[in-house]
């Protein structure tokens, strides 16, 4: 029963990390770029989440609110920061995403103060009883929005033309621009579609925790990063079952191995271990 | 000279010690690492625990390196396995498996760290003088590694790992030996640390500082020694300078990060180099 549990308690907490991680290894496949202050999206979502709740007292409202203002910095951050430094060798683009993360997490202290936020009304805190365990109405939300959401970005890629160009253009980027695909446009859909996903993820956080506050993004942020390694960089199946598997990890190893390790250094110890073994990643392409 | 200038000398020799190690892996041998704190870490976690336990302060420093450089060339075995940004996640992983365990162990303190470590009576001059001399001997014993045949094989390795296997170089023994050497300083730099503020605790060496450090490198120019030098006695002080904005301190210090890569991207010896071009 303890088992059922905590296996439930890893998918939600997985299918949060997956849609982190999801728009963090698009961004990693189309330009290399190991996009730390992703995570800054993840946490505006959050805050834009609360307060459009609290003014509006409507979540739905604040989840496409949150979806359009993550978005829109993802692409500004695109043009902005990264464009201008595709050529420089790949630690350049890493140190300027993790100064603009450190940067955004500072601005939401400033603004809105160190102790974080809270919704005035919580939406979805009942509970419901499924297989004898109590789940809360917002940890059901938040494995739903996991699925439709990534769900929907599959059938993007697979079903369209967008998608088709997407897909050209990360395989064989030179190729696809020579047969008429406009690279720029779909970067811009990429960090929109990658950011979207991220600040979703933090409304509904917020509400897993009814807690918003500057360094929320922290540990995701460094964590997504293990994750889409572990699913071989660039590899969205792969760096969803990883993000689903170091849920459920996690969840089992805080109570088994919580002496020696602490709960956020065993996803570590996985990506270790495993990379030794596969140094392309559990899905990676050797 | 005051107590306070003291400080700050005492804190920049230290810094520029640590700095000068991750420059040999990632600036000479071209192998990222977000993880350097870890070996800061290790080093200053063993010199404290041996000079609480009554070992005198010069073996308890050296034993701090030798922990580091022992560690250090474990984890360039995952060199060997990974490159480029798989290396980088690796050895961030590192960095937090590092504090991940020395959070959770009674003996080393878990998050409370290790207080009342012993002085080394040296004097606050003298200690400032020892690590000012640190770095000194860092800057001159990694000069000498870059300008020997050492160096050279770094260099290819750095610039293209096959092309150097190709030539007959032994890339993961150069390899072993950069890690090795530049955890070693590490190591070393921590011992000095620890016994400067003679409190330690694990947030002292998380990833922040790791990217600190790895920060110092780029911004002084990957590879350049005097840059790298520069660099790090800079962002040592900045904070400093910046106490006046106490509140802005982090904004300012990531905004700067970014600002540097995105218009600075070859760091100050790049900088140094436009401007001797541009020159006459």
């Amino acid at each position: 029963m303890l088992a059922l549990e905590l296996f439930v308690q890893g998918l939600i907490q997985g299918s949060v990390y997956a849609l982190i991680a999801v728009g963090l290894t698009l961004v990693y496949g189309l330009l290399r770029i190991l996009h730390v202050a992703h995570a800054g999206i993840f946490t505006l979502g959050g805050y834009i989440g609360v307060l459009v709740t609290n003014g509006a007292d409507s979540l739905a409202l604040a989840l496409i609110a949150a979806m359009a203002g993550g978005g829109l910095l993802g692409m500004a951050i695109y043009r902005l920061i990264y464009e201008p430094i595709l050529r420089q060798p790949p630690y350049v683009a890493l140190i300027a995403s993790i100064g603009l993360y450190i940067a955004i997490e500072e601005v939401f202290r400033l603004i809105f103060g160190p102790y974080g936020l809270t919704y005035s009304d919580p939406p979805l805190q009942s509970t419901i009883q499924i297989l004898g365990m109590n789940l809360k109405w917002a940890e059901l939300t938040m494995m739903a929005a996991a699925v439709v959401l990534i769900g929907g970005l599959a059938l993007l890629a697979a079903k369209t033309r967008t998608g088709l160009a997407w897909r050209a253009s990360v395989t064989r980027p030179r190729m696809a621009e020579s047969f008429g695909v406009d690279v720029v446009r779909v970067r811009y859909l990429n960090f929109f579609v990658g950011s979207a996903l991220a600040a979703a993820a933090g409304v509904l956080v917020a509400l897993l925790n009814n807690l918003v506050e500057p360094t929320m993004g922290t540990v995701p942020a460094y964590k997504a990063l293990a994750i889409i390694v572990l699913g071989g960089l660039g590899n969205v199946r792969g760096t969803l079952v990883a993000a689903l598997s170091l849920g459920v990890i996690e969840a089992f190893g805080t109570i088994y191995l919580g002496k020696i390790l602490d709960r956020d250094a065993i996803a570590f110890a996985f990506l270790i271990v495993v990379l030794m073994v596969r140094p392309q990643g559990l899905f990676g392409r050797a | 000279m005051g107590a306070y200038e003291i400080t700050l000398l005492t804190s920049v020799g230290i810094a520029v010690t640590a700095a000068l190690g991750l420059n040999l892996i990632t600036g000479f041998c071209g192998q990222i690492s977000l993880g350097h704190a870890a070996f800061y870490g290790i080093g200053a976690y063993c010199a404290a625990m041996l000079t609480k336990a009554g070992v005198s302060f010069a073996p308890a420093l050296m034993a701090g390196g030798l922990l580091a450089a022992a560690v250090g060339v474990a984890v360039g075995f995952a060199s060997l396995r990974v490159r480029h940004d798989f290396l980088a996640i690796t050895t961030m992983g590192v960095g937090f498996l590092f504090l991940g365990v020395v959070r959770q162990q009674d003996v080393l303190g878990g998050e409370l760290g290790l207080s009342s470590i012993p002085d080394p009576g040296l004097g606050k001059t003298g200690f400032m003088a020892l690590c000012l001399a640190s770095a000194g001997l860092a800057a001159l014993f990694t000069t000498l590694i870059k300008r020997s045949w050492m160096g050279f094989a770094f260099d290819s390795i750095a610039d293209d790992e096959d092309t150097a296997r190709l030539l007959g170089i032994n890339v993961p023994v150069y390899k072993l030996i950069a890690f090795g050497i530049g955890t070693a300083l590490a190591g070393w730099a921590g011992g000095l640390y620890a016994h400067q503020v003679r409190f330690i605790f694990p947030d002292s060496f998380g990833f922040v500082e790791s990217i600190a450090m790895l920060t110092m490198v780029v911004v002084g120019g990957v590879g350049s020694v005097l840059g790298v030098a520069i660099a790090a006695a800079l962002l040592t002080l900045a904070p400093q300078w910046f106490q006046v904005i106490a509140d802005y301190k982090l904004l300012v210090y990531g905004a700067l990060l970014l600002l540097a890569m995105r218009f600075l991207p070859q760091g100050l010896a790049g900088l140094a180099r436009r401007l001797r071009g541009a020159a006459p």
